[in-house]
């Protein structure tokens, strides 16, 4: 076998070039700046399910990113205004048909936006590049109850359980509620939407807040959180920002706690991202975008390697 | 025997799940974007052969099963155990009959099978695809019906009942594929 041949053919990198221009020409258009964040930084994300991959530097460890969001933040604190990053960002161990460890995401925040507004713009850029110009809304417990008949925000766990089982999912170890939410997502959830096109979930638990403000809805605490499914592959991640350095330093704290229950790496917290909450990130919206997966939709493709130079397994 | 994590599951990796030897079919790696990642895991039970599909959270490990195949001499039988052995170190491995299994009605002697072998001892024995057998017993041959149609069963020198041509007869040998236990041809030479 050949092994120095890039993965995508020569038709999908051209494809991948014009998707590139495309994109800058969609943000240009809306007037939000680009922005180039380093992919090297001092601190790193304390989200427990995702792990990074560690530089060793003559200035001592780095990290390589896994999202330019912290950096973004510091620059919209600083006065930015609408800022776009389309990069590489990198995260360890994540590696399947739909998943490599170095892929290119294209970041965005608007000013003043909650995410119902961001939800359009996305609906936008989707209807540019994928030609889908229809989509709906579903809040993630009416998803669940649709798919699975569970009631999420009464839900216990073991109803979660006995759904998982149901649906003819066989589980080694042992889950929590999240895990089981998870797992509902990826088994049942994702393969069930995957012939309705443009698919916004919104309202999230709100233990899956992340980075996202905690609002009420329907007498429910959830997280202001939307992602985008089109045909069943989950495309897009927003949130309306969460920007009280108090809460988002509970938030850390928690993850990092998390991250020590189960023997991870504790992460040191980004200090600067919580000085330039201090000082004032402004209200606004952000999402992240797998421009990979988005080019695989678009031509048709079923796995990340065929539409990307060269796959990890090829770099 | 090592462990091996989920991301070590390479199709043809020999595991232990609950007890039993499996091998790894296919693996898939699912994760939503702030979530749980899994991996998707379909596995075949060496000892019954099932199919099982399960997931496991990314990162967990299952413990390595001691197989290995290896070709063997079929030599003879007890009634009890079947007896094989490693042509290159004359060592002799005793099946029983779960370890045998359908394999049995093919059983010729000094006839190579695979044997997997699980903490030394036979877990499975499988034929090869084709094997040469003489028959035994079947109703007379109509001489010079080579044409089309028609066929008769023949019992044949292992045992094994297949379906021949009504031109053959007892003391040929013909060639069957033990995977449909067909008939394929007449053998090169009786």
């Amino acid at each position: 076998m050949s092994e120095w041949e890039p993965s995508a053919g020569i038709y999908e990198l051209r494809a991948r070039a014009a998707m590139l221009a495309e994109v800058r020409a969609f943000m240009s258009l809306r007037s939000v700046m680009e922005v180039d964040t380093p992919s090297l930084g001092q601190f790193a994300i304390t989200d427990p399910n995702i792990e990074l991959f560690e530089v060793a530097t003559p200035d001592g460890t780095r990290f390589l990113q896994s999202s330019p969001e912290y950096a973004m933040k510091r620059l919209l604190a600083s006065g930015s205004g609408d800022i776009f990053q389309l990069g590489r960002v990198f995260r360890s161990g994540e590696h399947g048909g739909r998943h490599n460890p170095e892929f290119v995401m294209l970041e965005w925040y608007r000013v003043d936006w909650t995410h119902y507004q961001l939800m359009r713009e996305v609906a936008e850029l989707i209807a540019e590049t994928l030609r889908l110009s229809t989509w709906q809304i579903w809040s993630l417990d009416a998803l669940l109850d649709h798919f699975c008949q569970i009631n999420l925000h009464d839900a216990a766990e073991l109803e979660l359980k006995v759904a998982a089982e149901n649906a003819g999912i066989d589980v080694v170890g042992d889950l929590d509620k999240l895990d089981y939410l998870d797992l509902l997502m990826t088994h049942v959830v994702e393969p069930g939407i995957a012939s309705w096109g443009l698919v916004f979930i919104i309202d999230f638990l709100e233990q899956q807040a992340a980075l996202s403000r905690i609002i009420e809805r329907s007498g429910n605490s959830v997280a202001a959180r939307f992602e985008a499914y089109v045909h069943g592959v989950e495309l897009a991640n927003g949130y309306w920002e969460e920007s009280d350095p108090n809460i988002l330093m509970r938030r850390f704290e928690a993850d990092n706690d998390l991250r020590a229950s189960r023997g991870q790496p504790v992460r040191k917290i980004d200090e600067r991202l919580i000085s330039a909450s201090r000082a004032g990130v402004p209200d606004c919206a952000g999402v992240a975008v797998g421009f990979d997966r988005l080019l695989m939709l678009a031509q048709g493709r079923s796995e990340l390697s065929q539409v990307m130079p060269f796959s990890w397994a090829l770099a | 025997m090592p462990n091996f994590s989920t991301n070590e599951f390479k199709p043809g990796l020999k595991v232990m799940l609950d007890n039993e030897p499996c091998s790894i079919l296919e693996n898939e790696y699912v994760k939503p974007g702030k979530g749980q990642a899994f991996n998707r895991v379909k596995l075949r039970n060496l000892r019954s052969g099932r199919v099982l599909e399960k997931t496991f959270k990314s990162g967990d490990s299952l413990e390595g099963a001691d197989v290995l195949d290896i070709d063997l001499e079929y030599s003879y039988t007890d009634g009890e155990f079947w007896y094989f052995m490693d042509p290159n170190t004359f060592e002799q491995h005793s099946a029983d009959k779960a370890a045998v299994a359908d394999a049995e009605k093919w059983l010729k002697e000094q006839e190579k099978f695979e044997v997997t072998l699980f903490n030394g001892a036979p877990l499975t024995v499988t034929p090869p695809n084709f094997i040469e057998l003489e028959i035994t017993e079947t109703d007379p041959g109509l001489k010079g019906d080579t044409a089309q149609g028609g066929s008769k069963p023949a019992t044949l020198s292992t045992g094994a009942v297949v379906r021949v041509p009504l031109f053959l007869s007892e003391g040929e040998v013909i060639r069957v594929d033990t995977r449909s236990g067909e008939y394929v041809s007449r053998a090169s030479k009786a």
